[in-house]
């Protein structure tokens, strides 16, 4: 017993020093590929799908594509070679089509200049690092639109004017998701706190609003739009075919952004409005500078999703005769002067990488939005 | 009892309900300017009612509550008037995590009192420095530690230039190794006259600085008394009941 107690106690001659973390190996090693027979069957069974599903898309899109031609006799298997993958000369014909419909040629510069001018003010607003924010989001979600309007309108500044009916392909795309995109977050973001208010009215107002809109397929508010309310409303007011779905699709996508704002709000503690009121700070500061700033850090991948679905689903303002990209694709189908087995093959091939490119740059972004706000639990990223 | 400029805070008969859960019950407390009160009492007995009902952050159901010459009622006038003069330190910090040290103590002044931001962060700094963590101006709350969070509390609300502190349980959440630093932050400030009321078990800190000891129990005002008398003689079973069992 004795000698128990006397290996009880126990005093530290010396602090030892700090040790550096052991090696984590390369990636053979953290994954853990071949760390046994069946990790390693595993992993061969893994390497054999993707190249399952990678080698036939680099051969159809690249190997055996054809690059060069003027029409459908360029993409035949008779004299394109025994097997025909994808279609380019198609795409490149028709390309002016899928980026700006039926937009008349001559005007065209128009929306070039549009779509310049957005890439030129959205850019820098999206690097952290470069200075004038505020006088930048001021360019581009208050100056930007209504230069854009009459811009691609036209009806001015001795422009001539366009109608919506003849705008189209990639043009219409990224109109209605623009559009769909600025209105829908501050919108959002009021229907949000009007749920959460403490007077009733505000919050029975916002809670039909939002369980309207979210209760009803974007398909039928489409139509709605297009067929029922010009039905509703006096023969006198004609309202721009395009300008109902825009309506349409940035109410829908308020609602839905609502309720992901809301879910970020849900998760701001009770002390920091309490701080916020102590400091006298009074409700939209409150919300503004404190509340809100942390609220949307949390619900932005939420955020994103909506933003890439939106832009996704605008391809179905094709049910209500506007023809977006893909409907500018399927209208190039058509097209006898192209007929070829591998035409559709090429087209949606096309479009799924324009809409790939869009949709993962804005996830990506995202992700490192997030990362670049995240100041609490700075060991987390690790 | 006159709401005359040496009065900080006068509560008469002042109720106040959870549901049916009786919360405060018949309150009446005078603080007079300069005056430091440490506000005593086992858990649920109202102590962060009573205060959190001075700024107004729960409202009282009956009496009156008048603080620097303001009454504090619905109106969101007197509201805004009673909480520019009053500074808050909360139990949990509550600090803002989005923001760095100094922007924390800055956002008020900036947008309530609309200073300048150079004047905003001089008078910011200041504050850090009489806190003794001017060097963590530039960090987010949450690389700091939990005491280094809580002097960033009180710098933050000094900066607003208050003439009453409440302080709610500003040591309770915190580890015992770093108790010290923000009593002897609290003390510095009682010694330069601040007008305070604490709510706190911390009866070291009560003896050295408070004028009176408020024990509550109840919803209610058992016993109030110099802390020399305090602890040497209390008067009530509960009040001798409760200092057995933390002393």
């Amino acid at each position: 017993m004795s000698d128990m107690a006397a290996h009880s106690t126990f005093v530290r001659m010396r602090i030892a020093a700090s040790l550096p973390p052991p090696a984590k190996g390369g990636m053979m090693g953290r994954w853990n590929l071949f760390s046994g027979w069946l990790n390693t069957a595993l992993t061969l069974l893994c390497l054999y799908l993707i190249w399952l599903l990678v080698w036939p898309a680099i051969k159809f899109l690249l190997i055996d594509a054809v690059w060069t031609g003027s029409s459908r006799d360029a993409c035949l298997a008779q004299t394109g070679g025994s097997e025909v993958g994808a279609c380019w000369p198609f795409i490149a014909a028709k390309f002016s089509q899928f980026i700006y419909g039926f937009y008349p040629q001559s005007e065209r510069w128009r929306v070039d200049l549009t779509f310049l001018m957005g890439a030129l003010l959205l850019a820098p607003l999206l690097i952290p690092c470069l200075p004038y924010k505020a006088a930048n989001a001021f360019l581009f979600f208050g100056v930007f639109p209504i230069a854009a309007f009459f811009l691609l309108v036209g009806g001015g500044f001795g422009l001539p004017h366009v109608e919506t009916r003849s705008w189209g392909g990639l043009l219409i795309t990224l109109v209605v998701a623009v559009t769909g995109i600025v209105i829908s977050l501050p919108l959002g973001i009021l229907l949000a706190l009007a749920r959460r208010s403490e007077f009733p009215a505000l919050r029975v107002a916002a809670v039909i609003f939002i369980e309207f809109w979210r209760g009803v397929p974007l398909i039928a508010v489409l139509f709605f739009a297009t067929y029922l309310l010009p039905l509703f409303l006096p023969p006198a007011w004609t309202l721009d075919a395009l300008l109902r779905v825009l309506v349409g699709v940035s109410l829908f996508a308020s609602a839905y952004m609502a309720e992901v704002v809301r879910g970020g709000l849900q998760a701001i503690p009770r002390g920091q409005y309490e701080a916020a009121m102590a400091l006298n700070l009074g409700y939209w500061r409150m919300m503004g500078l404190v509340v809100l700033p942390q609220a949307l850090r949390i619900a932005i991948p939420g955020i994103v999703s909506i933003f890439i679905g939106l832009f996704k689903d605008t391809t179905l303002v094709l049910t209500v005769a506007i023809f977006d990209l893909l409907g500018q694709l399927r209208a190039a189908f058509a097209d006898p002067n192209w007929a070829s087995p591998v035409t559709l093959f090429t087209g949606f091939a096309f479009a799924g990488i324009v809409y790939f490119v869009f949709c993962f740059g804005m996830s990506r972004y995202s992700l490192f939005l997030e990362r670049r706000l995240r100041t609490d639990h700075p060991r987390e990223a690790e | 009892m006159s709401n005359g400029s040496d009065t900080a805070v006068e509560m008469t008969g002042v109720h106040k309900w959870y549901g049916n859960f009786h919360a405060l019950n018949d309150i009446n407390l005078t603080v007079k300017r300069g005056e430091r009160i440490v506000i005593s009492g086992p858990s649920g007995s109202g102590k962060s009612t009573l205060i959190r009902c001075i700024n107004r952050l729960e409202e009282h159901q009956r009496g009156r509550i008048v603080v620097n010459g303001v009454e504090v009622t619905a109106d969101l006038k007197a509201i805004d008037e009673v909480r520019r003069e009053v500074g808050m330190v909360f139990q949990q910090f509550n600090l803002f995590p989005h923001l760095t040290v100094l922007e924390n103590c800055t956002l008020a002044p900036i947008w309530v009192r609309h200073m300048p931001r150079k004047d905003a962060e001089a008078v910011a700094m200041r504050y850090l420095e009489r806190v003794k963590i001017p060097e963590q101006a530039g960090k987010y709350p949450g690389q700091l530690s939990g005491g280094q969070q809580q002097r960033v509390a009180i710098a933050r609300a000094l900066c607003m230039n208050p003439k009453l502190m409440l302080f709610d349980e500003p040591t309770s959440a915190l580890d015992p190794e770093m108790v010290k630093e923000v009593l002897d932050t609290m003390v510095e400030l009682a010694r330069d006259g601040m007008t305070m009321i604490v709510v706190s078990h911390e009866m070291g800190f009560a003896r050295e600085v408070a004028n009176r000891v408020v024990f509550m129990d109840e919803g209610q005002i058992v016993e109030m008394n110099e802390p020399e008398a305090f602890f040497s003689n209390p008067q009530h079973e509960r009040t001798k009941l409760f200092l057995s069992q933390i002393l």
